[in-house]
C-alpha cells in the first residue's frame, strides 16, 4: 500500500498560507461573532432555542472533525466514535459517582484522545490511505456502539438516563429547560473550539499538519515527523468532538448506542464541514448553520404547505432528503463548500 | 492530472497466484473452527448444524449484495455508500410490482434487474462522473452518502414506514444435511452463485468485460486505445445496481421491508470486500459466505448483537494483517 496521498479534493485554495498577522485577525472575527451571537437568545423565539442548541452541538462536533478531515487530511468516517465516548464517560460518571459534568468533560476528551490517538496510530502504523482509513474509522465507530449495546454497565441497549436535579446547578451542569444558558455554554465552548483551531493551524505543529496533508512524502523529507504531528491533530479533533458528546448528554439529559454511536452521528460531524467548506476555519460553522435549522425550517412549511405541495402533507423523511439534495448539489458543484467557494472569488 | 486510483496499483478480479492458496487457508480455518465447535463447543450438533446451513445461505445473500460493491469500487475505486439503499429500492420495486400489478415475485425480480442497471447508469452518468476526472475519494463517497439519505428517505415519503411483507409463490423447506431450510433462502444462495458466475463470464469472455477491466487497471491507457471509459463507468455502475437488485428482489420473501432494511447491508457489504479484496469477485463470493456464517454460528455464544462484534473483529483485523483481503493483489 503506499503512502497517504495528499487529498486533493479537501484541499483549500492555495494562498491560504498567511502571515501570522491572519491568525489575529481570525481572533478579531471570532470576538465580535461571540459578542453577536451572545444576544441571539433574546431576538429568538423560546421554540427555536433546542434548534439553536442543535445547532451549536452540530458546529463544535464540525469543527472537530475538520481539523482532523479539513486540516489533517485524515478523512474519519467514523467521529461518532468520540463523540460517544465523551458522551458516555459523562453518563456513566456522573450516574455511577456522582463526579461534576465539567470534569468529565475533561476527563472524556482525554479518553477520547487517547482512543483517537489509538485508533490513528494503527491505521497510519499499517498505512491504511484513503478509503481504507475512513472505513477503517467507521468500523471502529461501529465496533463501539455495539460494544455499548452489549456491555452491562453502560445498560446496553437502553442507554443512560441523567437524574433530574430539583435546583438548578452550575457544578452539576444542569438548568431549567428554557435557560438562556443552554445556549450560551456551548457557545463558549465552540468559541473556545474555533481558538483552538486558529492557534493551531497557525502554530507549527499545524503548519506542518498541512504540509503533511498536501504531500506527506516531500514533508517527511524535510524532516517533519509525520507521525508526530498527524497524531497531534488527531488527538485534538477528538478531543473537541468529545466535548460536544458530553454537552450533549448533558442537554437532552440521556443517552444511548444510537444517539452517541450511530452511523448518523458521523454524518452529522462531517456535513456541515463539507457544506461550509472543509479545511477553512469558518466553514463547518456556517454549514452548521445552514444544516442546523433545515429540519425546522422543513417541517414547519410541511404544516403550511404551498399548495403545489400539499401532496407531501403528513409524509416524513423529506427534511433528510432535502439535506441530501444539498449535500450532492454542494459536493458537485463547489467542493471548496459555500465559505470556500465565496473566498476564493472574493480574492480574485 | 491526478487519479483517483493509486497509480501502480494493480486491481485484478481474477488473481490466480495466491487465490487457490487463500481459499485453502480460509477453508481450513473454517473447517477447523466448525469442528471444534462440534467436538468442544458444548452445543448440540444438530443445532450446530441448523446454524452452519443457515449461516451459508445468509452468506449467499451477503456475497450477493457485495458483489455489486466490490465490482463498483475495482473499476471506479469509488466506495459507494448507497448500495444498502439501492437495496431497499430495489426491493420496494419488486414489492410495488407484486402489490400494485400482482407480478409473480420471481417475474418481478426479473424486471427489477434492468430498472436498476439504468437507475446506476444514470446515478453515474448524471452525478459521479461529474467528478471522476479529479483525485480523491471522499467527494464520491460524499455523493453516495447524499444519495443513500435521498433513497432511504425519498422511500419513506412514498411507502411510509410500516413494516411491508411479500408473499413468495414458492413456500415449505427442503432438507439440507439434516438442517432444515427455507425455500426461498435457498432459491437466493442459488441466485447469488449464479450472479457471480454471470459476472465472471461477463468480465472473462465479454468485449465489455475486456474494457472494463482495461479501465480498471490502466483508466488513461483505456482511453488512449479508444475505449469510452466514462461509458465503462456507467456501465460498470449500472451492473453493480443490476447485482443488487437481483439481491434485493430474492431477500424480499424473508425479509421486512422498511426503509432502512439495506442500510445494515452497507456496513456488512463493506466488511464482506475488504475480507475478500476491494475488487475481487471471487472474494466477495467466499467472504460473504464466511461472514455469514461467523455471525450465525457466532450467535450460539454471543447472543443479540454481540455476533456482530465479531465481524468487525475481524474486519480490524483483516484491515491491519492484510489490508489487500484475501484475493487482493499485493502492492
Amino acid at each position: 500500500m503506499t503512502a497517504i496521498e495528499p487529498t486533493t479534493a479537501l484541499r483549500p485554495a492555495p494562498g491560504r498560507f498567511r502571515a501570522a498577522g491572519g491568525a489575529g485577525r481570525q481572533y478579531a472575527i471570532l470576538g465580535i461573532g461571540l459578542i453577536v451571537l451572545f444576544f441571539v437568545p433574546f431576538v429568538l423565539p423560546d421554540a427555536a432555542q433546542p434548534v439553536a442548541v442543535r445547532t451549536l452541538i452540530y458546529a463544535i462536533m464540525a469543527v472537530g472533525w475538520n481539523l482532523m478531515s479539513g486540516y489533517g487530511g485524515m478523512f474519519s468516517f467514523g467521529h461518532a466514535a468520540f463523540f460517544g465516548v465523551g458522551a458516555y464517560t459523562n453518563a456513566y460518571l456522573l450516574t455511577t459517582y456522582g463526579v461534576s459534568p465539567w470534569i468529565s468533560m475533561i476527563l472524556g476528551a482525554i479518553l477520547s484522545a487517547g482512543v483517537g490517538l489509538l485508533i490513528a496510530y494503527l491505521c497510519l502504523r499499517y498505512k491504511l490511505a484513503g478509503s481504507y482509513f475512513a472505513l477503517a474509522t467507521f468500523a471502529f465507530a461501529q465496533m463501539f456502539f455495539l460494544l455499548t449495546q452489549n456491555l452491562e454497565f453502560l445498560n446496553k441497549t437502553d442507554g443512560i438516563n441523567i437524574p433530574l436535579l430539583p435546583d438548578e446547578s452550575w457544578a452539576m451542569l444542569q438548568f431549567e429547560q428554557d435557560n438562556k444558558l443552554y445556549f450560551w455554554i456551548p457557545l463558549v465552548l465552540l468559541a473556545l473550539a474555533v481558538a483552538v483551531t486558529i492557534a493551531f493551524v497557525h502554530s507549527r505543529a499545524g503548519q506542518y499538519a498541512q504540509a503533511i496533508r498536501d504531500d506527506a512524502v516531500a514533508a517527511e523529507s524535510l524532516g517533519i515527523k509525520v507521525m508526530k504531528y498527524r497524531l497531534i491533530t488527531v488527538a485534538l479533533s477528538c478531543a473537541i468532538t468529545s466535548v460536544a458528546g458530553t454537552f450533549y448528554t448533558q442537554y437532552y439529559l440521556f443517552v444511548g448506542p444510537e444517539q452517541a454511536f450511530g452511523m448518523h452521528v458521523s454524518v452529522d460531524a462531517i456535513i456541515p464541514a463539507v457544506i461550509g467548506g472543509v479545511g477553512t476555519i469558518w466553514g463547518p460553522l456556517i454549514g452548521a448553520a445552514v444544516v442546523g435549522p433545515l429540519s425546522e425550517l422543513v417541517a414547519g412549511m410541511l404544516r403550511n404547505p404551498p399548495p403545489f405541495l400539499e401532496f407531501l402533507q403528513g409524509t416524513s423523511g423529506l427534511d433528510v432528503a432535502v439535506y441530501a439534495v444539498l449535500l450532492i448539489v454542494i459536493v458537485i458543484f463547489l467542493p471548496k463548500g459555500v465559505y470556500g467557494t465565496i473566498r476564493e472569488r472574493m480574492r480574485k | 492530472m491526478t487519479h483517483a486510483k493509486v497509480p501502480g496499483r494493480k486491481r485484478s478480479f481474477f488473481p490466480r497466484t495466491e487465490a487457490a492458496r487463500m481459499t485453502g487457508g480460509a477453508t481450513i480455518i473454517t473447517v477447523v473452527a466448525v469442528a471444534l465447535i462440534y467436538t468442544v463447543g458444548g452445543r448440540d450438533a444438530g443445532l450446530i448444524t441448523q446454524y452452519v446451513v443457515t449461516g451459508l445461505l445468509l452468506g449467499g445473500v451477503y456475497a450477493l449484495v457485495s458483489l455489486g460493491l466490490t465490482l463498483i469500487f475495482g473499476v471506479l475505486g469509488i466506495v459507494n455508500f448507497a448500495q444498502g439503499a439501492m437495496l431497499t429500492m430495489a426491493m420496494y420495486l419488486v414489492y410495488f410490482m407484486q402489490s400494485a400489478w400482482g407480478i409473480n415475485l420471481y417475474v418481478a425480480v426479473a424486471l427489477t434487474i434492468p430498472l436498476m442497471f439504468g437507475f446506476g447508469w444514470l446515478v453515474q452518468t448524471i452525478l459521479l462522473n461529474r467528478l471522476t476526472s479529479d483525485a480523491g475519494h471522499e467527494r464520491p463517497l460524499l455523493v453516495t452518502l447524499g444519495l443513500s439519505l435521498l433513497l432511504v428517505n425519498a422511500l419513506l415519503m412514498i411507502f411510509g414506514g410500516r413494516p411491508l411483507g411479500v408473499e413468495s409463490p414458492v413456500s415449505g423447506s427442503v432438507q439440507v444435511l439434516g438442517a432444515i431450510a427455507d425455500i426461498p433462502r435457498v432459491i437466493a444462495f442459488l441466485g447469488a452463485v449464479a450472479v457471480a458466475v454471470a459476472l465472471s463470464v461477463i468480465l472473462k469472455k465479454s468485449s465489455l468485460g475486456l474494457a472494463i477491466r482495461a479501465v480498471a487497471s490502466n483508466d488513461t491507457g483505456a482511453a488512449l486505445v479508444g475505449v469510452n471509459v466514462r461509458r465503462i463507468y456507467a456501465m460498470t455502475f449500472g451492473l453493480g445496481a443490476a447485482s443488487v437488485a437481483v439481491a434485493g428482489g430474492l431477500m424480499t420473501p424473508f425479509t421486512s421491508l422498511v426503509p432502512s432494511s439495506g442500510e445494515q447491508f452497507t456496513t456488512l457489504a463493506f466488511v464482506i470486500v475488504v475480507l475478500g479484496g476491494l475488487g475481487s469477485i471471487p472474494g466477495a463470493l467466499i467472504g460473504g459466505l464466511f461472514i455469514g456464517m461467523l455471525q450465525t454460528v457466532g450467535s450460539l455464544y454471543l447472543p443479540g448483537s454481540g455476533s456482530l462484534l465479531l465481524v468487525f473483529g475481524m474486519f480490524v483485523l483483516i484491515l491491519f494483517l492484510r489490508p489487500q483481503g484475501l484475493f487482493g493483489a499485493k502492492q
